[in-house]
């Protein structure tokens, strides 16, 4: 198309996405190495994964089947059989100089995810779903990745199972691709394949062309013909929602000012600068990239026609979301807040189990996640201390604390402090036994008093300080002063 | 000359079937400790920092190792000669190459420098030499052998293949090597109790030989003389013989060389001197660094069928080669099943001329690639075969190949011995 262009009418973008996660397997895809990540270089290594002359690669069957569940909870086809082929092409973090991986016979084709954008739900189709082995990883000295004086390899991540998820071209917005985003590594980790707050476990290449608005029909689909002619970009180096979404909105804008300028669009491979929010053109004979695909002898086809059936899969969001919707009478808000991830939905129903449903998702959607959302912490941050907080809900369920100080006091402790809610209740004397004795020091002292009351209403203020005193003195120092401050002032001042 | 690139002894275990025996291991097969060059300058200084599933199972059956021998750089040869340590003369013919590309091994068993011996064999290259040399040398069915630690010429052909001075020991030296092996993917769990040294006994009568015209057609006079007489001496042990058509060979040989130099393209890709060969010290970017260190590791062979190999896999030119040469492979195997039906065994010549004088055949590769014409298909087929001494033609060693079904080493094994 290029200069199709500066015609007059308004103009689209047209996203496509290819993501590679990382699959959570405990040992690499041809090797028995494991794939904990580990500081100490080139230790995690052995001939298969080294490449080193020699050796052959055995296909580990937990990737496959991790795959089969991608596969089964993006309703993909899985054929009778899935075979392996060679990607050839030089690069110095490919130990052999060529990636295994899956051509034309992927383990998936063909699914589709539900997405909501805005409170608007939205089918992205997924054309294919394949295995591969990630590279090992480069170190550049003294430089960037031109002005470098050395470069040091490291081959312990080499051979970690990645999937590549590709989708069709069907998003509009950068918004929508950040959006599939989510839920796709929401989904993944419901599954238990995936490790998002891993490095690296998530990286993204991103196509984008424009086309005119009307060339898109009422169904909102594109013809081939309009697709082919559009120049695209692809754009590499993403490794985050967000960075999807910069990456994304830098191109449309980029491409859409040089079609309204009359220039046309370069189809061309560019990286993006995370720390600009910029794309570049990588100027390299790119284009031209041929990588000579042959089947891998050394990996008889694996037959996976039952595999669909034998592997079960987990309940996931979107089902879970409307059965807490029926089942705790939740609205869509809480219960989409709820089943966010496993590990949140989870805890929920092990305390909706012993509690009012409604009190459960107040404390575990709002209260709960809003802390740890304001300290930038995770539901897994916290997740071998779930048992202290079913204890704090259930002091409040059982009126032995205020609600308020459970939110404003103990709950805040127990995440900043580490405190088990039962010491904080009694070292801040919040049990309401506790507020009682209080008041009935404060009511003590005043009618004791009244020289100092009779001070304080002439306005000597310096008078509450003697009656904070004598309260102290009544509960044994175990009340807070500034509370029986609060409070004398409360009962004087009526 | 030398017959070894590496003479090192490596001692195995005390007891076990091959105590007290001396091996000799193709320089292609990784031996912890011990350099393995593949007849490279690439890999010059390669040490493997492990034992090949092969070299685990010598070590295991009690037998010493003497030795990694001399081939044609990374197996692309059939006369020993593109090796970067010079040619190997063949012990029992003054002047001659002993074959390729496991001339050191044959050459190794023939001179007595080891009793057995190891070879590989991607096209022919166990029997090439074997029958250049005089000795037994057997190609197994692919998968019956761990390629593990085989430096990968062609990985969808070749096989790990032993030498001997008679079948049954060839055979001995298969039934310690053969069997499954979980860090083979290929393998299978036939062998894995094999027993094919008391299959060589000679027995043949009742053995229906098949003769594939087109295997024998276009061999040397000699050798056809001699393959006929060694033919004789079987039907004179109770063997019947009747002529077979295989069609499809005649497309063999290219389809051999266009699957071999595409995998070869891919799997001699890693030597590219950030881990091998002559690293460092270049100038300019990872592409021309890269560049650099395989000009100045490979041999004129090796870059000749990588290039080769690279084209015939590249867009617009592999549905032409490469899947035409695959297409070419299934035909191949289908004919020899076809054959294979109505026969127990295939014999013919295992190559269609006497060995080569030393330097004849360098200059010209398109006269050794046909020299392979009676080999190759074997391995498109990935069946058993054995060559075995014949007998002689002006003074030259002739081998006879016999061919059998998938996994049917002992049928082979056992009509080999009658001629012993
Ligand atoms: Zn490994």
């Amino acid at each position: 198309m290029s200069t199709q262009a500066a015609q007059e009418g308004d103009l689209a973008a047209v996203i496509g996405l290819e993501v590679h996660v990382q699959l959570e397997t405990a040992t690499k895809i041809f090797c028995g190495c494991s794939t904990e990540p580990t500081e100490e270089p080139n230790t995690n290594v052995c001939p298969v994964c080294l490449g080193l002359p020699g050796a052959l690669p055995v296909l580990n069957e937990g990737a496959v089947e991790a795959a089969v569940k991608v596969g089964k909870a993006i309703d993909a086809d899985i054929p009778e059989e899935t075979r392996f082929h060679r990607k050839n092409y030089y690069y110095p973090d490919l130990p052999k100089n060529f990636q295994i991986t899956q051509y034309d016979e992927p383990i998936c084709r063909d699914g589709e995810l539900e997405v909501s954008v805005e409170g608007e739900r939205r089918t992205v189709r997924i054309r294919r779903a394949h295995l591969e082995e990630d590279p090992g990883s480069l170190q550049h000295v003294g430089g960037g990745i031109d002005s470098a004086t050395h470069t040091r390899v490291n081959y312990n991540r080499a051979g970690t199972p990645l999937m590549e998820i590709v989708t069709k071209p069907d998003f509009r917005r950068p918004a929508e691709a950040r959006a599939f985003l989510a839920k796709l590594e929401e989904v993944l980790e419901y599954l238990g394949v995936f490790d998002s707050q891993r490095d690296g476990s998530l990286r993204v290449d991103a196509n984008l062309s424009i086309i005119p608005e009307d060339e898109i029909d009422d169904e909102g689909a594109i013809s081939e013909e309009t697709l082919a002619d559009a120049n695209r970009t692809e754009v590499k180096n993403i490794s985050s929602h967000k960075g999807a979404e910069t990456a994304l909105a830098y191109e449309e804008t980029r491409q859409k000012n040089l079609i309204r300028r009359g220039k046309g669009v370069q189809q061309e491979t560019r990286h993006f600068n995370e720390t600009h929010g910029s794309t570049v053109s990588m100027r390299s004979k790119e284009e031209e990239k041929d990588y000579r695909y042959f089947e891998e002898a050394d990996l008889p086809p694996l037959q996976v026609s039952d595999w669909k059936e034998r592997i079960p899969i987990p309940e996931l969001p979107d089902a879970r979301r409307e059965r807490f919707e029926e089942e705790y009478g939740l609205d869509d808000e809480s219960a989409s807040k709820l089943t966010s991830t496993k590990q949140v939905a989870d805890f929920y129903e092990d305390v909706a189990e012993s509690f009012d449903p409604d009190l459960a998702a107040t404390w575990v959607a709002d209260n709960l996640l809003g802390e740890l959302n304001y300290r930038d912490m995770q539901i897994t941050d916290v997740e071998g201390r779930l048992d202290e907080f079913t204890r704090l809900v259930e002091l409040v369920a059982d009126d032995e604390i205020t609600t308020k100080n459970a939110e404003e006091i103990v709950l805040r402790r127990m995440l900043d402090e580490g405190e088990q809610p039962d010491d904080i209740v009694e070292a801040e004397g919040l049990g309401k036994t506790g507020e009682d004795e209080v008041a009935q020091a404060v009511t003590e002292a005043i009618d004791e008093n009244p020289e100092a009351v009779a001070d304080y209403e002439d306005g000597d203020d310096g008078a509450i300080n003697f009656l904070v005193g004598q309260v102290m003195g009544k509960t044994g120092g175990s009340a807070d002063p500034g509370t029986v401050n609060g409070l004398l002032r409360e009962e004087l001042d009526d | 000359m030398s017959i070894f690139i590496s003479e090192e002894t490596v001692e195995g275990a005390d007891d076990g079937p091959l105590a007290g025996t001396t091996v000799a291991v193709k320089d292609n097969i990784s031996t912890e400790g011990v350099r393995t060059t593949c007849g490279s300058a690439m890999l010059e200084d390669y040490v493997p920092p492990y034992d090949a599933t092969v070299v685990e199972r010598l070590k295991d059956a009690g037998a010493d190792i003497v030795g990694k021998t001399n081939m044609d750089e990374f197996g692309m040869g059939t006369t020993t000669e593109t090796s970067a340590f010079g040619a190997t003369e063949n012990p029992v013919a003054d002047g001659r190459v002993p074959g390729g590309s496991s001339g050191g091994s044959a050459a190794a068993v023939a001179a007595g420098e080891a009793d057995l011996a190891l070879g590989s064999d991607t096209g022919g290259s166990v029997r090439c030499p074997a029958a250049f040399c005089g000795v037994v040398g057997i190609k197994p069915t692919y998968g019956l052998v761990s390629r593990y630690g085989l430096v990968a010429y062609a990985n969808s052909l070749e096989q790990i293949g032993p030498f001997g001075s008679t079948v049954e020991e060839a055979a001995a030296l298969l039934d310690v090597i053969a069997g499954p092996d979980e860090r083979d993917a290929t393998t299978r769990k036939e062998g894995a109790d094999s027993d094919y040294a008391a299959a060589a006994d000679g027995d043949v009568d009742g053995l229906s030989i098949g003769v594939p015209t087109e295997l024998v057609e276009g061999a040397d006079e000699g050798v056809v003389e001699t393959f006929y007489d060694a033919l004789d001496q079987l039907e004179a042990q109770g063997a019947t013989t009747h002529e077979v058509s295989l069609e499809s060979v005649e497309y063999a040989v290219q389809a051999y060389y266009v699957i071999a130099m595409s995998e070869a393209s891919s799997n001699l890709a890693r030597f590219d001197g950030v881990r091998y060969g002559h690293s460092g010290g270049y100038d300019g970017n990872w592409n021309e660094v890269f560049g650099r260190a395989r000009e100045e590791g490979f041999g004129a062979e090796v870059k000749r069928r990588v290039l080769l190999g690279t084209y015939a896999l590249s867009a617009g030119y592999h549905d032409k080669y490469y899947k035409q040469a695959q297409d070419a492979r299934a035909w191949v195997k289908q004919d020899f099943d076809e054959a294979l039906s109505e026969a127990d065994v295939l014999a013919s010549p295992t190559m269609p001329v006497p060995p080569m004088e030393l330097g004849e055949s360098l200059s010209d590769p398109l006269k050794m690639y046909l020299a392979d014409a009676n080999t190759v298909p074997v391995n498109l087929a990935d069946l058993p075969a054995i060559s075995v001494p014949a007998g002689e033609t002006d003074g030259l060693p002739v081998g006879l190949q016999l061919v059998g079904p998938a996994f049917g080493e002992e049928t082979i094994i056992r009509a080999a011995s009658a001629l012993d």
